[in-house]
């Protein structure tokens, strides 16, 4: 800063200028086009042919969809119901085929007398979602997330209502003995809460719930796993394995980071396992291959069997999503929180999950968004999944022989708004769970 | 040379008899590298310690060793009394006793600042809630950022996140305290606020362990300065001896150096 500089500079500003509208060609709509599609020659002639494209398909699919019959018994009926109305050769959706059939979409052979059992389990299992998805619902409401598993399995099964009731009393008895025992030696406290609960449910389990049963005979009426079917089948294999498959990944995941050798060599080992083989595979292990290795006679539910595939599946990825969230934490957060004194558990918990599970969201909410849709490969061992067990059910009928597109799109339309509402879902929580440049 | 304006009250540093560390030949080992020689070195209650050094001679690695956040291979560190050993609880009890403030202040970017400064005690000291908030703004009070408690790390300068990890150590009362190169992430307005909290911190007796390149902070407040090279100590003396009468020629290389401009 020489002295000549500082005056040869000099300048003082005695009126300030008013605020002035940008010209007309640099804003509003104008300005957008051309930005956006009119840019140069090659950006023209594509949003020419890209009109041109939209145009075409808009031309089979308004008409489709605006002389679309909703009132018709069958599939004959329904197409001259479009010739009339619209001329011969007019083209049109049955979508009567949706209102005609959507019971059996929704809920498979679930007998129809008992149609409120489901709808109620799913009325009640938004109220479980609540608590855990949005953090304004009370906190207390977590204990009926607790407790919904076994709500909905006695309403989706029916049969003696003390199978859920004893099947919860095991969690009791371990949580008991974990309790007992927590302050004297964690490790032996889980290892032992573990073995009491496994007691319980192999050995204990059945003769109490037949005594129970006997004693006070409350039940609903049973309904097998193979009535099942649908959008039913659809979300209670999705949303078990989704809820499921969230922490065994974290325990995967964390297991794969561990420096026992142990732990990490049965990590890694499951993850690369299940990452190496389809899912149909499972799937068909699950429903053949296991019943060679019971013992005759053993009835192991199909869609038991099913869900615990499906988890399996999904937490191998999950775990992959997390590993990388948990590597893109700074070393430093590890090292604060050990300078702390936070034991292991407690760091993990408090300090490194928040973070790693915050990044893998996308990740996570993906692999989510997967398996609900791969629970139609159910059809592959003799469920009725919507798409196409149903489906074809739907098109063997005489009544609707011979349609094709409106199932696909009318199954379609509910997956998309399920994984939509998903994708929504995970970018409202990182959304919130946003702490920097706020 | 950064130069310490304030006058510094040394009415409460005293150094008493006790031993607070005592490190004897100990060595440690980055696979075949061999990151520290034959450490030994004792440090009373009350001392306040500057390390320095060029940079991968060590110094961070030592201090990082007195509360494990890298393990030594062979010697002996004992931290108030207990040795430290690949027993998990003496670990826990002797990082629960020290304090540590890093480089990079590693403060929990997901929790608030009052979060920040009350997790390890609610849930390493089993401190109520609200006892444990109390003490944290005393400290945040402390260190002059009592109106930031309820924002998040990343809404704060580089100087204020270093005064909250501050505050965070000194939440669990620790007997001891180390910095490893606390200001040298900061800009040069940023490090004074940092030294000005760690000169009050000395000025109420904090035994303290510094790698610092302040060597303004040096001769203000230490009572020993520690010069390593290549993994070993090479000199310590008092800081007037140590700048105005340096004995060793690396010494006399470093000081140079550092104090040349």
């Amino acid at each position: 800063m020489s002295e000549t500089g500082t005056q040869t500079v000099r300048f003082v500003r005695d009126t300030m200028l008013p605020e002035a509208a940008p010209p007309a060609s640099q804003s509003g709509a104008v300005k957008w086009l051309r930005e956006n599609l009119f840019s140069g020659w090659l950006n023209t002639i594509l949003t020419i042919i890209g009109a041109l494209v939209l145009f075409q398909i808009l031309r089979g699919l308004v008409p489709w969809f605006a002389h679309s019959v909703w009132n018709a018994q069958t599939l004959g009926e329904c197409r001259q119901i479009i010739a009339e109305t619209w001329g011969e050769g007019a083209r049109g959706a049955c979508l009567a085929v949706v209102r005609d059939r959507w019971a059996q979409w929704t809920f498979g052979f679930y007998p129809a007398h008992l149609y409120w059992r489901p709808v109620l389990a799913l009325v009640l299992l938004f109220a479980a979602l609540a608590p855990i998805l949005f953090s304004a619902v009370p906190r207390r409401l977590m204990a009926f997330s607790a407790l919904f598993p076994f709500v909905g399995y006695y309403l989706l099964w029916g049969g003696t209502i003390w199978t859920p009731v004893v099947a919860l009393a095991g969690f009791v008895v371990g949580y008991a003995v974990w309790r007992a025992l927590a302050r004297r030696n964690a490790l032996a406290a889980i290892l032992l809460a573990l073995v009491a609960a496994l007691v319980w449910w192999l050995l204990l389990a059945g003769p109490v719930e037949r005594a129970l049963a006997q004693v006070a005979p409350l039940a609903l009426q049973s309904v097998r796993s193979s009535s099942f079917g649908g959008f039913v089948l659809a979300l209670t294999i999705g949303v078990s394995a989704i809820s499921l498959s969230l922490p065994l990944g974290i325990m995967l995941a964390l297991g794969r980071q561990s420096d026992m050798f142990l732990i990490k060599t049965l990590s890694v080992c499951f993850i690369e396992f299940i990452r190496g083989v389809p899912l149909i595979t499972l799937l068909f292990t699950a429903s053949l291959l296991l019943n060679y290795f019971l013992p005759p006679g053993t009835n192991f539910d199909i869609i038991l069997r099913v869900i615990i595939m499906v988890t399996l599946f999904a937490a191998a990825y999950i775990a992959e999503v997390i590993r990388g969230g948990l590597a893109a934490l700074p070393r430093g957060q590890y090292e604060a929180a050990d300078a702390l004194g936070l034991d292991y558990f407690q760091a993990q918990r408090l300090i490194v999950l928040p973070q790693a599970l915050k990044i893998s969201i996308p990740g996570i909410v993906s692999t989510f968004i997967g398996l609900f849709k791969d629970t139609t490969l159910v059809v592959f061992v003799g469920l009725l999944d919507p798409l196409k067990g149903i489906t074809d059910a739907v098109r063997a009928s005489t009544d609707w022989k011979g349609i094709y597109w409106e199932p696909y799109i009318f199954v379609g339309f509910i997956f998309f708004l399920f994984c939509f509402g998903m994708s929504r879902y995970s970018m409202y929580l990182e959304r919130r769970l946003k702490r920097d440049h706020r | 040379m950064e130069t310490i304006e304030r006058a510094v009250d040394t009415s409460h540093m005293k150094v008493s008899d006790e031993v607070a560390i005592q490190i004897s030949q100990m060595n440690k080992w980055y696979g075949q590298f061999h990151v520290l020689r034959d450490i030994n070195l004792t440090v009373n209650r009350g001392e306040r310690i500057v390390i320095c050094g060029p940079s991968g001679s060590g110094k961070s690695t030592l201090i990082r060793c007195i509360n494990r956040l890298e393990e030594h291979q062979s010697g002996q560190i004992v931290v108030d009394g207990t040795e430290l050993t690949s027993d998990l609880k003496n670990i826990d009890k002797v990082r629960s006793e020290v304090g540590m403030v890093f480089q990079h202040f590693n403060l929990f970017p997901h929790l608030t600042i009052l979060e920040n400064c009350t997790l390890a005690p609610i849930w390493v000291r089993k401190i109520p809630k609200a006892e444990a908030e109390e003490t944290a703004m005393h400290f945040l009070r402390k260190v002059k950022i009592p109106e930031q408690a309820n924002k998040y790390p990343g809404q704060l300068s580089g100087g204020q996140q270093q005064r909250v990890a501050i505050a965070r150590s000194l939440c669990m009362k620790p007997r001891i305290m180390l910095f490893d190169e606390p200001t040298s992430a900061l800009d040069p307005e940023m490090i004074k606020e940092v030294l000005d909290t760690m000169i009050s911190l000395a000025e109420e007796g904090m035994t303290m362990l510094c790698v610092t390149h302040e060597m303004g902070f040096a001769q203000a407040v230490a009572n020993r300065v520690v010069f390593m090279d290549q993994g070993q100590i090479v000199e310590q003396n008092t800081p007037r001896e140590f700048f105005n009468n340096p004995q060793s020629e690396r010494t006399k290389l470093f000081l140079s150096q550092i104090l040349g401009h």
